[in-house]
């Protein structure tokens, strides 16, 4: 709109408004500008992307071969060299993944209700008081502690606790926890924060307890958010080697006991079979020997764990949708 | 049947600032009382110590008593979950529970307290609470619906039947009509009359015309200034209240001069 007054409103500055209309000029360069940015951040998306399509393709190619349901039902007791075992296969990973599930469930075991009444205690309770600064800062630091250290803290404490060398799984989940805890605490304590004070007030005005009020309205309100929360910490740590090299080991036959004797899990077997490289193959071995079994067992190994993870993944989408909050109309 | 409340030298805080000065107001049982004042003034916050709500923020607190037929309810040992069981509350945005279906959202005062109830008697209020605040006709067919997914006029009456589903002895309303359109305010407002047979009801509003159309008392609350606390400049029955007020400033702000 042109400023066509000639009395202007009163005391209203006096601005020739014709300045601020775009020019031609202005208008393509702005649509150059716009041209250019779209085609750097489609750029940015597409680098982002090539390693993680190139990491899936690589572990696919490599993994798929000797993964099988003999792959998935023995475990490496019995292998000898690249010769292949009575079954008809070569070794396994039923051990491993045993190994792994158990331990990352005893991680969560542990975290989870750490993590959430944690989360609690701060959102509920402490109201930004200097306890509640002293824990956000620690689970801050907590975050960036290497895994290796968490590994070395499980270890001297069952050391400590239950005489020098204790290796088992449960030290295994406890250093996991450990790992954890700062990613449950945090996104636990942000979903818990997105619960509008409305429904705590409605909830109270109603008569009901602070307890019920957050164990019925706050906690199952932000459940799908907390369970994602929680999955996503479960794939930060599944994949975790250094920690669980330390505290729960390495052996070759499947254990199923938490508490007791060294397990294996998926990423420290991949790690293990990868120091291998190869096999010799003696000629008395015959042709069904292969030279290069550990390293395909070591690929099968990781297109498992990833598998596990995506597995985990859809469960953890299903339970977020089941307790999803219902806004369809 | 609804109770009185008298409410004797209230001093309201948030931690240390003062915000509503010496309130005294006898609130009739059975009838509408309406607070109206301008922003700040405190109405809302005397609202909410009259069901305990004031001091779930940290460092809220009072001086002086609020007495329910007689009963201090700021006496040592009076639980404020039990009061708040007695005195229910409608709050000016309408907060169904997101995760509840409108039959659930009737039943959460009993559910989450973990009563039993039988599932014929939770019928038999689900259609009573409905009924009471004129929504029964309206979601008959979709009890099981999520309770959010009503129009904003429903959501506040489903509100007002969740409240009323507690057995309350009396209501307070903070705002209830200030996020809906002109047609649900007179759904809201039919149904305050009726439910003033069974309650005693208290209301917060912004809107003059409507404490002039349903309440039978005006409070009308005022502040010296901005910073300094809000206090209860007069109280009287709405006719008076609004045809020939006894107080300059209440005239005042009801003739539109200010506020």
């Amino acid at each position: 709109m042109a400023s066509s007054s000639d009395s202007p409103m009163d005391g209203a500055p006096v601005i020739d408004f014709d300045r601020f209309v775009p020019t031609r000029s202005a208008i393509a360069a702005r649509k150059r500008k716009d041209l250019l940015m779209r085609v750097l951040v489609a750029a940015a998306f597409v680098i982002a992307l090539v390693p993680l399509v190139s990491v899936l393709w690589t572990t696919i190619a490599s993994g798929v071969r000797r993964l099988n349901l003999n792959f998935l039902s023995y475990n490496m007791s019995g292998v000898i060299g690249g010769r292949p075992t009575p079954s008809g296969g070569y070794g396994g990973i039923l051990h491993a993944v045993i190994g792994t599930l158990e331990i990352t469930l005893g991680a969560v075991a542990i975290s989870v209700p750490i993590g959430i009444m944690c989360a609690v205690y701060l959102v509920e309770y402490a109201h930004g008081g200097p306890l509640s600064r002293i824990i956000a800062i620690l689970v801050d630091v907590m975050s960036g502690i290497p895994s290796i250290v968490a590994g070395l803290f499980a270890f001297s404490m069952f050391s400590i606790v239950f005489g020098p060398g204790t290796i088992n799984g449960i030290s295994g989940s406890v250093a996991l926890s450990l790992l954890m805890l700062p990613t449950v605490v945090k996104s636990s304590e942000e979903m818990l924060k997105i619960v509008p004070d409305d429904l705590r007030e409605a909830s109270l005005a109603l008569g009901v307890t602070k307890q019920r009020t957050i164990t019925k309205i706050v906690l199952r309100t932000s459940l799908p958010g907390i369970v994602s929360g929680v999955i996503l910490a479960i794939a930060r740590v599944i994949g975790e080697t250094a920690p669980l090299l330390m505290t729960a080991g390495y052996i070759a036959t499947t254990n199923f006991n938490l508490f007791s004797g060294q397990m294996t899990t998926l990423p420290v077997y991949v790690y293990q079979e990868y120091s291998k490289l190869s096999v010799t193959c003696p000629a008395s071995a015959g042709a069904d020997c292969i030279t290069s079994i550990p390293m395909q067992r070591s690929w099968a190994a990781a297109l498992t764990l990833i598998i596990l993870v995506l597995i985990l993944n859809l469960v953890g989408r299903l339970v977020a949708r089941v307790f999803a909050v219902k806004t369809e109309r | 049947m609804g109770q009185r409340i008298d409410v004797n030298h209230l001093n309201i805080y948030y931690s240390d600032f003062l915000a509503v000065e010496d309130v005294n107001i006898a609130i009739q049982p059975n009838k509408v009382t309406a607070f109206i004042g301008p922003s700040g003034c405190g109405k809302s916050t005397v609202l909410r110590t009259l069901d305990r709500m004031h001091e779930i923020i940290p460092g809220a607190h009072v001086k002086g008593e609020v007495l329910l037929e007689g009963r201090d309810l700021y006496a040592k040992g009076v639980d404020p979950v039990a009061v708040r069981r007695d005195i229910g509350m409608v709050f000016q945005r309408a907060n169904p529970f997101p995760t509840m279906s409108i039959r659930e959202n009737v039943l959460a005062g009993i559910r989450l307290n973990n009563r039993r109830i039988a599932k014929s008697d939770a019928d038999d209020l689900v259609e009573w609470a409905l009924r009471g605040a004129n929504l029964w006709n309206e979601v008959k067919d979709r009890l099981d619906n999520p309770g959010i997914g009503l129009s904003g006029g429903q959501q506040q009456r489903l509100c007002i039947a969740r409240a009323v589903a507690v057995h309350p002895q009396v209501l307070l309303m903070d705002e209830p009509c200030s996020a809906l359109d002109p047609i649900s305010t007179l759904a809201v407002e039919d149904l305050i009359n009726e439910l003033k047979h069974d309650y005693t009801i208290v209301i917060v509003t912004h809107n003059m015309q409507q404490a002039a159309r349903i309440a039978d008392y005006t409070g009308f609350f005022n502040l010296k200034a901005v910073g300094q606390p809000g206090h209860l400049e007069y109280f009287a029955d709405t006719t008076t209240m609004f045809n020939n007020p006894q107080n300059e400033e209440a005239e005042r702000y009801i003739s539109g001069r200010f506020g």
